[in-house]
């Protein structure tokens, strides 16, 4: 029903209209705001990574989960090596082409509500690693909501990252059902695209075989 | 499964025969120095199945013909006065010349006499690259050669099980570590990642692996068929 | 300047009958120690199951699973809980460092050696450039010299510390990991102040090391030396006469002498298997020859062993570094070669020769003379070998890591047969791998 309450003091403009936007969509209630808040609250502060540690970058995350850098006070000290029971997906190092197919799985195995760090700048861009092994960024391969760059990521960055995170998490509204939806890739569908017809469209932003660069 | 007893264990300390005690090289120079006494051993034993041999940076390099290795190495292993027990590394080199040939290397090490030893084999580029397999001789072999096979393409032959090891087995771009693969592989990213989504991470089990959970006959026709392709092609993995 | 070796007693289960390990329970006096059975007073305890006829179970553990110790794939035949074959699939990690090697040159290429055995930065990074020296044939300076010791004890250390910390959580332990690697934060703390980076240091060049070490932070090193032999004394205390932890190590994974030898194994793996090879010692680098250290051998080749083994290197290596410390000597850190050193700051932006000089050694690389070299130097995990092959240009036509992880690993189907599931994640710990370097 738009607003709830008294229109706050100090939004009305020089005629005396109100400035508050009513957004006439917005169904929100006091109940379902702090509804909201709880759920968020519950899932931000118990955020159980699964660690898919492959390279140095997990050095550096069980170094962020030891006793300097406790990763206990953002409720992440339960790591979950099963998907079934993760919260986030926190790809550590570096994922190579053979590791992809797993990554995937893995992720498809989780359970939502879940999202995914990718950390260090392998795990999102591919890294230092260009080359014909390892996979260009997990953001090919899976949907990542927090990038941590660093190679590898200090803890104090990691523990950035897993506070936009929590930003995020707490940013999300129960009305807006689509984000929670997963997309499994159809080969049949029309968004389907076929591999030569993407190695068009990145042609000019180097990502495919055909580098223009000069440097090898 | 070898046996054992506690006595077995009694403890063997290196360079026992050496006849120097080792002190850290200093001011080696890039070519000539002293040579490893193999060497002039090789030649007195082998003759002509050494094409050459010549010192760099303090180590002593061999050239030995294909035929010829595999009792190269036998021998250096076996006899008394050589005793290369230890095998570091299998691996090989191509270069960026055209005309040079890709060597094969082996690194041994006689932990008696505190020597070492680089045995090389040339092999035509373009031709067959076929060498004999030590794994007979040194059980550590058995990766090494894997590994020279899936990054170069060597067959070694009389290894049990030469199948890819660091990359998947229908891996389709070639050997990585060949002068002519490029640096970001053969196929554009977008076809890689296909390539590598589409194989199913719990298909990856070998023949042997199947045999033991006699679960050949439940698997897919496709897999079924692509195994079975492997095995007449003989490129399967060591089955019973 | 004595080579004695220190070896190690152990009490270890018996040999049955047929010869094979008995795993008896321990006993646990009224003085806390732990006693291990006396094989005729716990024989009937450990004779084989009635042969029931089963069916024989494959599973597979891997490649993400946390005590795998990074992407391994093992697959297991297993006859009820005992294994009867184990088949590793690794690769899970191939990065193409060594094709990248031969599209860089030999200065960039050290980031790299960072990256692949990870536990151990420093160590990679100066035998590198050990190898590229020879190649090159440069001496370094007396101050290079011991500071490079240094840097190859410090990540001796570090990497022996990651490998107690996660064994111990492996096998059920989680206090010894939190205390332990406190400490490799503090030298993390050390490396920072040196090279600037905590793990992926990058802290040597061709010729020289990538920043003198800055004031104070000897008394750094110092300190640390006086702190971690209480944090091992506790972790000491903790696990090794700890009951649940030498039943669950004893007579686990045993590999005979001649086996490692012939397998190829190297470092901690070998000499718990009783074979007295250490790179250090028998084909010496860095003067390590002067130094006044031991190098602990075992006795049985189990997996307490080779615990024990390592325990025993992380205190010889703290010997070490206190005599290290003793020695620095003043003096320039890197060598005076204008072919591979870049000049000063000051020179390189106000005089023209010095900038040109500059600009051709970062632009080109420093080349070395067509040649090949090996060289191997003594890892934590093991032998570590750089092989480059040059052809007179910057960058190398060949770069082999020779891997010590992925030749101790290519032994684990002889090591795990006929012990149970659980003993193999035992065992897999002990082998000591980081997958980086395997796969490479």
């Amino acid at each position: 029903m738009g607003i709830t309450g008294p229109i706050p003091e100090g939004t009305r403009d020089q005629s005396g209209r109100s400035t508050v936007q009513i957004d006439p969509s917005n169904n929100d209630s006091w109940v379902t705001t702090r509804l909201d808040f709880l759920v968020n609250w519950g899932r931000a502060n118990s955020l159980w990574p699964m660690p898919f540690g492959t390279a140095c970058c997990a050095i550096e995350f069980m170094a962020t989960a030891a006793s300097r850098f406790d990763l206990s006070r953002f409720g992440m000290e339960r790591l979950s090596y099963s998907p079934r029971q993760a919260d986030v997906l926190l790809c550590a190092g570096r994922v190579p082409l053979k590791l992809a197919p797993v990554i995937r799985r893995i992720y498809q195995q989780m359970p939502q509500p879940k999202w995914v760090i990718s950390m260090g700048a392998c795990a999102s861009t591919g890294g230092m690693f260009d080359n014909y092994a390892v996979v260009q960024g997990i953001d090919t391969i899976i949907p990542v909501d927090v990038y941590v760059p660093g190679c590898p990521p200090r803890p104090e960055a990691l523990m950035y990252g897993i506070m936009m995170l929590q930003k995020k998490v707490m940013g999300e509204r129960l009305r807006d059902g689509r984000i929670r939806e997963e997309i499994v890739p159809d080969p049949t569908s029309q968004l389907y695209i076929p591999a030569s017809r993407i190695d068009e469209l990145s042609e000019p932003f180097g990502n495919s075989v055909n580098q223009t660069r000069s440097a090898p | 499964m070898s046996d054992y007893s506690v006595g077995q264990f009694a403890m063997i300390p290196a360079g026992t025969q050496a006849s120097v005690a080792p002190a850290t090289p200093r001011n080696v120079p890039a070519h000539g120095g002293e040579p490893n006494p193999s060497a002039a051993f090789l030649v007195a034993k082998f003759g002509d199945a050494i094409v050459r041999s010549w010192v760099n940076c303090g180590e002593t390099n061999v050239i030995v013909k294909v035929e010829a290795i595999h009792d190269v190495i036998q021998w250096l292993n076996e006899d008394h006065g050589q005793r290369y027990e230890y095998l570091v590394d299998v691996t090989a080199v191509e270069y960026r010349d055209a005309g040079r040939p890709l060597e094969v290397v082996w690194h041994l090490r006689s932990l008696s006499f505190l020597r070492f030893l680089r045995l090389k084999v040339e092999l035509p580029t373009r031709g067959p690259l076929v060498v004999p397999s030590v794994m007979d001789i040194y059980s550590g072999a058995d990766w090494l050669e894997r590994e020279c096979w899936d990054m170069f393409g060597i067959k070694f032959e009389g290894h049990p099980d030469l199948r890819r090891i660091l990359l998947w087995e229908s891996y389709r771009e070639g050997f990585p570590l060949r002068k002519d693969f490029p640096l970001r592989g053969r196929f554009s990213r977008a076809e890689q990642l296909k390539q590598a989504l589409a194989a199913d991470p719990e298909a990856r089990y070998s023949m042997e692996e199947l045999t033991i959970a006699e679960a050949f006959d439940s698997l897919p026709e496709d897999m079924r068929s692509r195994l079975a392709a492997d095995k007449a092609a003989g490129t399967e993995a060591f089955g019973e | 300047m004595s080579t004695r070796t220190v070896e190690v007693e152990l009490k270890t289960t018996q040999l049955d009958a047929l010869g094979n390990v008995v795993r008896a329970p321990l006993v646990v006096t009224e003085t806390g120690g732990a006693l291990t059975g006396d094989s005729s007073q716990f024989a009937s305890a450990s004779l084989a199951e009635p042969g029931l006829e089963s069916d024989h179970m494959l599973i597979n553990i891997g490649p993400q699973h946390p005590a795998t110790h990074g992407v391994l794939r093992l697959v297991l035949e297993l006859d009820g809980e005992t294994v009867v074959r184990c088949i590793p699939h690794i690769g899970y990690l191939h990065c193409g460092f060594e094709k990248i090697g031969e599209y860089r040159q030999y200065n960039q290429i050290i980031p790299w050696t960072d990256r692949e055995d990870y536990l151990n930065s420093m160590g990679n990074n100066v035998s590198f450039v050990l190898g590229c020296e020879r190649l090159f044939g440069i001496e370094i300076t007396p101050r290079c010299t011991v500071l490079r010791v240094i840097a190859m004890e410090l990540s001796r250390i570090m990497s022996h510390v990651v490998w107690v910390g996660t064994t111990a959580v492996d096998i059920g332990a989680f206090t010894p990991f939190l205390w332990i690697f406190q400490e490799r934060e503090n030298i993390y703390n050390l490396l920072e102040g040196w090279v600037g980076a905590r793990l992926t240091t990058t802290g040597t060049r061709v010729g020289g090391m990538a920043a003198d070490i800055p004031d104070g932070w000897m008394e750094g090193l110092r300190s640390f030396v006086q702190g971690f032999h209480r944090t091992l004394d506790e972790t000491d205390k903790m696990l090794t006469r700890n009951a649940i932890w030498s039943g669950r190590t004893v007579g686990l994974g045993v590999l005979t002498p001649s086996d490692a030898i012939n397998t190829g194994m190297s470092g901690p793996m070998l000499r718990a298997s009783g074979v007295a090879y250490d790179v250090r010692k028998d084909f010496p680098y860095l003067d390590y020859e002067t130094y006044d250290f031991d190098v602990p051998v075992g006795r049985h080749g189990d997996v307490y062993d080779r615990y024990l083994v390592r325990m025993e290197e992380m205190r010889q290596s703290c010997r070490i570094l206190e005599q290290a410390i003793q020695r620095l000597p003043e003096g320039p850190v890197n060598v005076d070669d204008p072919r591979v050193i870049l000049p000063p700051k000051h020179k390189a932006t106000s005089e023209m020769e010095s900038m040109i000089h500059h600009f051709k050694l970062v632009m080109e690389g420093p080349r070395p003379p067509a040649g090949e070299c090996y060289v191997a130097t003594e890892s934590p995990k093991g032998e570590k070998g750089y092989y480059m092959v040059s052809d007179g240009s910057a960058k190398p036509v060949r770069w082999r890591i020779r891997p010590p992880s992925f030749v101790n690993l290519s032994a684990i189907p002889k090591m795990v047969e006929g012990h149970l599931l659980s003993d193999v994640i035992a065992i897999n710990a002990s082998i000591d791998i980081v997958m980086g370097e395997i796969d490479r």
